[in-house]
C-alpha cells in the first residue's frame, strides 16, 4: 500500500494505469501536467512518482530535476519511445528506474515495490555496527543517513541502495549485473545504464570526481566494489 | 542508402594487367611500329632508287671508256695475235686507267694476258666467259669478292664487213675488273643516312606516342577513378569537362548518368526513409492505445475466473492478443531503432556460459533444453542483445523443432570464417547472415563512469581479466541452437532471418511475432558478428552465432590508461 502520484497527459493511459495500480493496492493521484503534480506533491505527500516524459508544457525531464532539487522521492519515468538517449538522459535526471510503454500494471507495481523496498530494508549487516565510517565518509545503516565530513548527503532511494549494498563488503567485486539484481530487482539481462547512471550520480554527490575518485572504485570488465578507507 | 545494402567497395574490379596490355605501352609501341615501317619504308625505297642510278651510272661510263680505249688499241693488233702482242696490248689498257685501278685480262684461244699478276680468274665467273665468248655484245657483272665489290665487264672484240651490216667475233675477248670503291663509299653513305634518319624518327614518335597518350589517358583515367568512386557509394562524383572531342563527351555523358543515378538513389532513400518512418509512426501511434490496454489486462486477468463461460473466454482472448500485440509492438520499434541506426550497444565482460543459462532460467526453459555451457568464456557484449539472441533461437527452437534442443557455447580462434570451415565446410545448405557493424552506434560502457580503476588486469575474484590472451582481437565465440526435428525447407533457408517470413503457412499464427529471427540477426550484426542457419546431415536445424569475443580491444586499451591515474 503506498501512494503514487502518476503525471500523464493521455486521458485513456491515465486512466488505465489509475484503474491497474489501484487494484493492485495503491493510492494513487493523477496529473495531467507537471506543474499541476509539483503542485499536488505537497498536499498530497507521495511514495513515488511515476512520470510520463513526454508531456505538454514543462517537459518530464524538467519535473524530474525539479522533484530531485528537494527530496528523496523515488521517481519511475515512463518512455513512451523507450528511446535510448530518453532513458539516459532521464536516469542521468535522477530517475531511479524507468518502464517503457506499453507496460502491464503487475509490472509497474513490481517496479514500484522494488524501488520502495530500497532503502526501507537495509543490506544484512550482521556483526556490523550501526553506523560506519569510511574516511570522511559516515554511513548510519539503521537511520538510514550518510554524511560527508560531517555534511550529511541527500541521496536518492536507488543511490542511497546501491552505497550500502557496495559498503556492506568493502573489497568484493560486484558485476552490474549483480547489482542490478540486487538493487533494482531487476532481471540479470536487465540494462545495466542503470547501474551505470547510478554509480555516475553517486560518484558526483560524494564529491567524487574522475580523477580523484575515493570510496566507489570501477574493475574494469567486471564491475565495481566498494574501497574501505 | 543504407551501409548493408551497399557492395563493400569494388571488389577485384582490375584484374591483373598483363605486360604490354595497358592502352599508354599499346599505343606508343603502334606508334613506334608505325613510325619505324614508314622511315623504313622509305629510307629503303630511296636508297634502293639511288643504289641503281649510282651503280647504273658508273657501269655506263665504265664500259663505254674501256670500249673506246680497245677501239683505239686494236687496229694495232695482228690478226692473230701472239702471246707478247696480248701481254703488250692489256699493259696498254691498264696503263691507261692506272687511277681508276682498272686490271685488264685478254683472251685468245688457249693464249691469255693479264696486267696484273693478281688479277685472276677469281672475279670471271664461267657464265659470262661463256656469254662473251658465244655473243658479240658487251657483257658486264658486279661481282662480291670478300667486303669489296668490283665490276667485270667482259669484251669481245668483232670485225664487221664495209657495209656494217654483220659482225663477226674475232675470237680474241677481252675482260675489265675494276673495283667499285667509290661506289661503295656512296652506298655506305646511304645506309649510314637511312639510319641516322630513323633512329632519331623512332625517339620522336616515341615521345610523340607517350604526349598524345597522357593526353588522352587523362580523361580516361579521370573516368576510371570517377567510377571507382561511384562504386564505392560517392554518387556526387562528376568529372571537368575539357575539350569538345569524344572522350569529353564521354565525361559529359558520364556526368548525366551520375546526376541521373544520384536523383533516382535519392528518390529512392527518400521513398525508402518514408516507409520505415511510417512504420516507426504507426508503432508510436499504436502505443498509446496498447499502453492504456496493458495497464488493465491485469485487471481482466484477475477477473477472468469469476466470469461466465463465453464472457471468460472472450475476456481471455482480449488478454492473450493484447499481450500479442504489445510484443508485435516491441518488436516493431525495435526493428525501426535498428534501421534508423539508433540501436546502441552497451558493452559489459560477462561470463557467457552464466548468462545463457539466465536466459533459460528467465523463461523456464532450463529443463528443456541440453546445454554444454563451459564456464569461464568471457566475453565483451550487450548482455541484454544477447539475451534477445539466445531466447529468439532457442524459443523458435522449441516452437518449431522437436527435442531435444541444445544450447552449445565454445571458443574459436581466427576468425567467423575459420568457425564455418572448421565446422561445415562444403555444406551446401545454409544461409549466412553477414554481420556489419558501420552504421552501429557504440558507447563504451565500461568507460564512463570512470573511477579508480584497475588497469593491471588482476582482479580480486582470481577470474581472467581484459589482458587475458582470450580478449585478442582474433577470438571469437560460437553459440549454437540444435534441434531434431525435420529441418528447415531449403527453399525457407535463405529467408529465415527475413522480416515476418513464416516457413510454411502453419507456422502463420504462432508466438511469435514473426520479427524474432530477424531481430536476432540484427543484433547479432550490431556486434560484429554472424549468424546462420544450415540443416544437419541427420536432421534437425542449426543456427550458429559467431560473435567476436573482444570488441573495441582498442578502446579499451584507451580506458586503461586513463584509469592508471586512479590510486589503488
Amino acid at each position: 500500500m503506498s501512494r503514487v502520484l502518476l503525471i500523464e497527459d493521455d486521458d485513456s493511459v491515465r486512466r488505465a494505469v489509475d484503474l491497474g495500480l489501484r487494484r493492485q493496492g495503491h493510492e494513487v493521484l493523477t496529473a495531467v501536467t507537471g506543474e499541476e503534480g509539483l503542485r499536488l506533491m505537497a498536499s498530497f505527500r507521495p511514495d513515488v512518482l511515476v512520470l510520463d516524459l513526454m508531456l505538454p508544457g514543462m517537459p518530464g525531464l524538467d519535473v524530474c530535476r525539479k522533484v530531485r532539487e528537494s527530496t528523496q522521492l523515488p521517481v519511475i519515468v515512463v518512455t513512451a519511445k523507450g528511446d535510448d538517449v530518453d532513458v539516459v538522459v532521464g536516469l542521468e535526471a535522477g530517475a531511479d528506474d524507468y518502464v517503457v510503454k506499453p507496460v502491464r500494471a503487475r509490472v509497474l507495481d513490481a517496479r514500484i515495490r522494488a524501488v520502495l523496498r530500497r532503502a526501507d530494508a537495509p543490506v544484512p549487516t550482521g556483526a556490523r555496527p550501526r553506523v560506519e565510517s569510511h574516511g570522511a565518509l559516515v554511513i548510519d545503516r539503521a537511520g538510514l543517513v550518510v554524511a560527508r565530513h560531517g555534511e550529511p548527503v541527500l541521496l536518492a532511494r536507488s543511490e542511497l541502495s546501491l552505497l550500502l549494498t557496495l559498503s556492506a563488503s568493502p573489497g568484493r567485486v560486484f558485476s552490474r549485473q549483480q547489482l542490478l539484481e540486487a538493487v533494482w530487482e531487476h532481471s540479470y539481462h536487465g540494462d545495466i545504464r542503470l547501474v551505470d547512471a547510478c554509480v555516475k550520480r553517486l560518484r558526483s554527490k560524494l564529491g567524487e570526481t574522475r580523477t580523484e575518485p575515493q570510496c566507489i572504485e570501477t574493475v574494469r570488465g567486471f564491475g565495481y566494489r566498494f574501497r574501505s578507507a | 542508402m543504407r551501409g548493408k545494402r551497399r557492395p563493400e567497395g569494388p571488389r577485384a574490379t582490375t584484374p591483373p594487367r598483363r605486360p604490354l596490355s595497358g592502352l599508354r605501352t599499346r599505343l606508343v609501341l603502334s606508334f613506334v611500329l608505325v613510325a619505324a615501317a614508314s622511315s623504313l619504308g622509305t629510307g629503303a625505297l630511296t636508297f634502293k632508287e639511288a643504289r641503281t642510278g649510282v651503280l647504273q651510272q658508273s657501269q655506263d661510263t665504265v664500259v663505254n671508256q674501256f670500249r673506246r680505249s680497245v677501239g683505239t688499241q686494236i687496229p694495232g693488233l695482228p690478226a692473230t695475235p701472239e702471246q707478247t702482242s696480248l701481254d703488250n696490248l692489256v699493259v696498254r689498257l691498264a696503263q691507261d686507267h692506272r687511277a681508276e685501278g682498272w686490271r685488264v685480262l685478254a683472251t685468245y684461244g688457249k693464249l691469255s694476258a693479264s696486267s696484273a699478276p693478281s688479277s685472276g680468274s677469281r672475279e670471271l665467273t664461267p657464265s659470262l666467259r661463256k656469254s662473251v665468248t658465244s655473243r658479240a655484245v658487251a657483257v658486264f657483272q658486279r661481282v662480291r669478292v670478300g667486303d669489296r665489290s668490283v665490276l667485270v665487264v667482259g669484251l669481245p672484240v668483232t670485225y664487221t664487213d664495209d657495209t656494217y651490216t654483220t659482225r663477226t667475233l674475232s675470237g680474241l675477248s677481252l675482260y675489265l675488273v675494276v673495283p667499285q670503291r667509290t661506289e661503295q663509299a656512296y652506298v655506305n653513305a646511304l645506309i649510314t643516312a637511312v639510319e641516322h634518319a630513323t633512329v632519331p624518327a623512332l625517339l620522336l614518335a616515341a615521345v610523340l606516342a607517350l604526349l598524345l597518350a597522357r593526353g588522352v589517358l587523362r580523361p580516361v583515367r579521370a573516368l576510371r577513378g570517377a567510377t571507382r568512386r561511384m562504386a564505392t557509394g560517392h554518387l556526387d562524383t562528376r568529372l571537368t569537362v575539357q575539350g569538345a572531342d569524344e572522350l569529353a563527351d564521354l565525361s559529359r555523358s558520364f556526368n548525366d548518368t551520375a546526376a541521373a543515378l544520384e536523383e533516382s538513389v535519392a528518390e529512392l532513400r527518400r521513398m525508402e526513409n518514408r516507409a520505415r518512418r511510417f512504420a516507426a509512426d504507426v508503432s508510436h501511434e499504436l502505443r498509446t492505445p496498447l499502453a492504456a490496454m496493458a495497464a488493465v489486462t491485469d485487471v481482466l486477468v484477475d477477473e477472468a475466473p469469476l466470469l461466465e463461460g463465453d464472457t471468460a473466454a472472450a475476456v481471455r482472448l482480449i488478454t492473450e492478443e493484447t499481450v500479442r500485440l504489445t510484443r508485435l509492438v516491441d518488436d516493431l520499434m525495435e526493428i525501426s531503432r535498428f534501421d534508423a541506426g539508433a540501436a546502441e550497444l552497451h558493452l559489459d565482460d560477462i561470463d557467457l556460459a552464466e548468462s545463457l543459462r539466465r536466459t533459460l532460467s528467465a523463461r523456464g526453459w532450463s529443463a528443456e533444453v541440453v546445454t554444454d555451457l563451459p564456464d569461464g568464456i568471457r566475453a565483451r557484449v550487450d548482455p541484454r542483445r544477447l539475451d534477445v539472441v539466445v531466447a529468439n533461437l532457442v524459443g523458435n527452437a522449441l516452437r518449431h523443432g522437436r527435442p531435444p534442443v541444445t544450447l552449445t557455447l565454445r571458443p574459436v580462434d581466427g576468425g567467423p570464417g575459420g568457425a564455418e570451415s572448421t565446422e561445415r565446410a562444403g555444406r551446401p545448405d545454409q544461409v549466412t547472415s553477414l554481420g556489419h557493424t558501420k552504421r552501429t552506434k557504440r558507447t563504451e560502457r565500461a568507460a564512463e563512469p570512470a573511477g579508480p580503476g584497475r588497469a593491471d588486469g588482476a582482479n580480486p575474484t582470481g577470474r581472467a581479466g581484459p589482458a587475458d590472451e582470450r580478449y585478442g582481437p582474433g577470438r571469437w565465440v560460437v553459440i549454437e541452437v540444435a534441434d531434431c526435428g525435420p529441418g528447415i525447407d531449403r527453399a525457407a533457408l535463405p529467408h529465415v532471418f527475413d522480416r515476418f517470413y513464416k516457413a510454411s503457412s502453419a507456422r502463420a499464427r504462432s508466438e511469435s511475432s514473426g520479427l524474432g529471427l530477424a531481430i536476432t540477426a540484427e543484433n547479432v550484426h550490431l556486434h560484429g558478428g554472424r549468424v546462420h542457419a544450415a540443416n544437419r546431415q541427420n536432421g534437425g536445424a542449426i543456427l550458429t552465432v559467431v560473435l567476436p569475443a573482444g570488441l573495441l580491444e582498442a578502446r579499451d586499451a584507451e580506458a586503461g590508461v586513463r584509469d592508471e591515474g586512479g590510486p589503488e
